[in-house]
């Protein structure tokens, strides 16, 4: 599960357009001359098992009412609630979650194996149970919240901040792997002469590691971002359901698809329609970069 | 002469790894499926002997969609109506009543829908998917969670509107939120809630956890969690009673076992097993 910094592209590599980038091989779409038969097979059919359904997905839209759907104004509401607080929590994932990449990869610390185990959890937890176990932990009654509630008055369910919160707690695992991914690949000599140059560590991070493993921290920031964006069922535990506070999109799909599956699949595809958007814009953004 | 029979080994090595694929693919899709294939050998021989009323002659499984909030009930007649008629089995799928109607109108081998609102029910109808018409079989009344103990002391539905009360509502899209919709319309109040949930569990489920204060679901969810929440009667309930309506489907594989275990719902013991649980009587 970690990405070599050559794969920066990962995660946007099925998005059209943008410049093509280096490439190990170029005899991309020569019929799989080259290509090993038992690789290509299995290959394609991973492929058609997730383009299919998206497929499917267009096929069925209701086309003709997509524009009323996309002029309501509860569709923008969602949609700007769900790019805002997907984009806050990829902030948050990085203010926090570079830092602790760069622990994990740098530091030699006792209990380090567990720790990442720990780091990965949010991946496998089903979601609802995400929520649920921040509500144990920041909930009007939880273990932190409650603290929180009786010398702060902050009680974070129910409110926008708890939609980010929700978000940034299942999206920083990414972050998190793909960037420590790359600081161990990254070569650390660099950082060393830096140290024998009189840079202090922090320092050394800022200036000589930062800009080295840039391309990995986008990476794991978009990952962090799509999935923050998608996120529903810690949202739903955890920050609720209501228009305009906490409603984001996938929310407002599942509400949708209990009275009016064709609404649903529209707003699906907005939603898919401006991360394709988001994605693609990004990648051309630091392709020239790096 | 070698490279081709390499070739050939590679080409079958390649079928192989594909049907491998394919077969995980199957896989998948069979968890939802395999239990049908079940029903589909004796279906032919309850067909054979498909004369509604002799229930004595039972056999195979019959398959109940019901809405969530029966599991508790329907559970323990499906073990009644195994006890009744030896060499039957009852296979329930528990969950909500819309998206079980879309599995029903999309295919789903069922004998036997029971649905938690006409709304849901009409989806099955419309599409010609039930054999009949559907009849209600029980109600189902809205109450008030409370905290245990009702610390805000809350007697009704006005003192939820309350502003430094946190109450969570159903979302109107499904049943229980509309008809706690209903209810306030009736009594003319208007409530802003912390959220509006997918479901009356998940509604129920923030009043268990003591983030929300009071929670608009039915009296059998209240039932149901028992000392975790205090249910409090309110009298604008009765303007937005539940019909759960039940009925037979037209694609079903053991029509016979589909009439018995809805005359087992209808009948005195089923009601008094559906009236524990805190439905009302039709």
């Amino acid at each position: 599960m970690t990405f070599p910094v050559d794969k920066s592209g990962a995660a946007a590599d099925t998005l059209r357009g943008g410049p093509r980038r280096r490439r190990v091989r170029t005899g991309e779409g020569t019929g799989g001359r080259g290509v090993p038969l038992p690789l290509l097979v299995p290959a394609l059919i991973g492929l058609a098992f997730l383009i299919v359904p998206l497929i499917a997905l267009l096929v069925r839209a209701p086309w003709r009412s997509l524009p009323d759907l996309l002029t309501s104004a509860e569709v923008w509401q969602a949609l700007r609630l769900s790019l805002v607080c997907a984009t806050a929590a990829t902030a948050v994932s990085l203010v926090i979650g570079v830092p602790l990449a760069w622990l994990l990869a740098r530091v030699e610390f006792p209990g380090r194996g567990l720790v990442r185990a720990l780091v990965t959890l949010p991946l496998v937890l089903p979601p609802v149970v995400g929520g649920v176990a921040l509500l144990m932990a920041l909930g009007r009654n939880g273990i932190v919240g409650k603290w929180l509630d009786t010398s702060f008055g902050i009680t974070l369910p129910f409110t926008t901040t708890g939609v980010v919160i929700a978000e940034a707690f299942v999206a920083m695992p990414f972050l998190v792997i793909s960037v420590e991914g790359t600081l161990r690949a990254a070569d650390p000599r660099f950082e060393e002469a830096a140290a024998t140059l009189g840079a202090s560590r922090f320092t050394a991070f800022r200036r000589v590691t930062l800009p080295l493993i840039a391309p990995g921290i986008a990476a794991g920031a978009v990952l962090a971002w799509a999935r923050a964006l998608g996120e529903f069922g810690a949202t739903i535990t955890f920050a609720g359901n209501f228009p305009g506070r906490t409603q984001t999109m996938p929310l407002s799909v599942y509400l949708a698809l209990q009275s009016d599956p064709e609404a649903a699949i529209a707003l699906s595809l907005v939603l898919l329609a401006v991360s394709v958007a988001v994605l693609a814009g990004l990648r051309d953004r630091w392709m020239t970069a790096g | 002469m070698t490279r081709t029979a390499r070739r050939t080994r590679r080409t079958r090595r390649t079928l192989q790894v594909a049907g491998a694929g394919a077969a995980a693919l199957l896989a998948l899709s069979a968890c939802s499926s395999s239990d049908d294939d079940a029903s589909d050998s004796s279906s032919a021989k309850s067909d054979a002997s498909a004369s509604a009323s002799s229930a004595d002659k039972l056999s195979g499984t019959v398959t109940v969609f019901a809405a969530a909030s029966l599991k508790e009930s329907f559970t323990t007649l499906g073990e009644q109506f195994e006890k009744e008629h030896p060499g039957t089995k009852v296979t329930f799928s528990f969950g909500g009543s819309d998206s079980l109607a879309a599995s029903i109108t999309g295919g789903a081998p069922a004998d036997v829908f029971a649905s938690a609102s006409p709304k849901t029910m009409k989806i099955v109808t419309d599409a010609g998917d039930a054999s009949g018409t559907p009849a209600t079989f029980v109600r189902n009344e809205l109450e008030i969670a409370t905290l245990p103990g009702n610390p805000d002391k809350i007697a009704s539905l006005k003192d939820l509107t309350k502003s430094d009360l946190k109450v969570v509502l159903c979302d109107k899209e499904v049943p229980c939120g509309a008809a706690a919709e209903k209810a306030l319309d009736a009594s003319k109040l208007k409530l802003t809630p912390v959220s509006y949930e997918q479901d009356v569990k998940a509604a129920l489920t923030k009043v268990e956890l003591k983030e929300a204060d009071a929670a608009v679901v039915y009296k059998t969810d209240v039932h149901a969690a028992g000392d975790k929440v205090e249910g409090v009667e309110f009298p604008e309930s009765d303007d937005a009673i539940n019909d759960y309506p039940i009925v037979p489907l037209k694609d079903a594989q053991n029509t016979a076992g589909a009439e018995a275990f809805i005359a087992l719902v209808q009948s005195a013991e089923g009601q008094k097993v559906l009236t524990e649980a805190g439905f009302l009587k039709p």
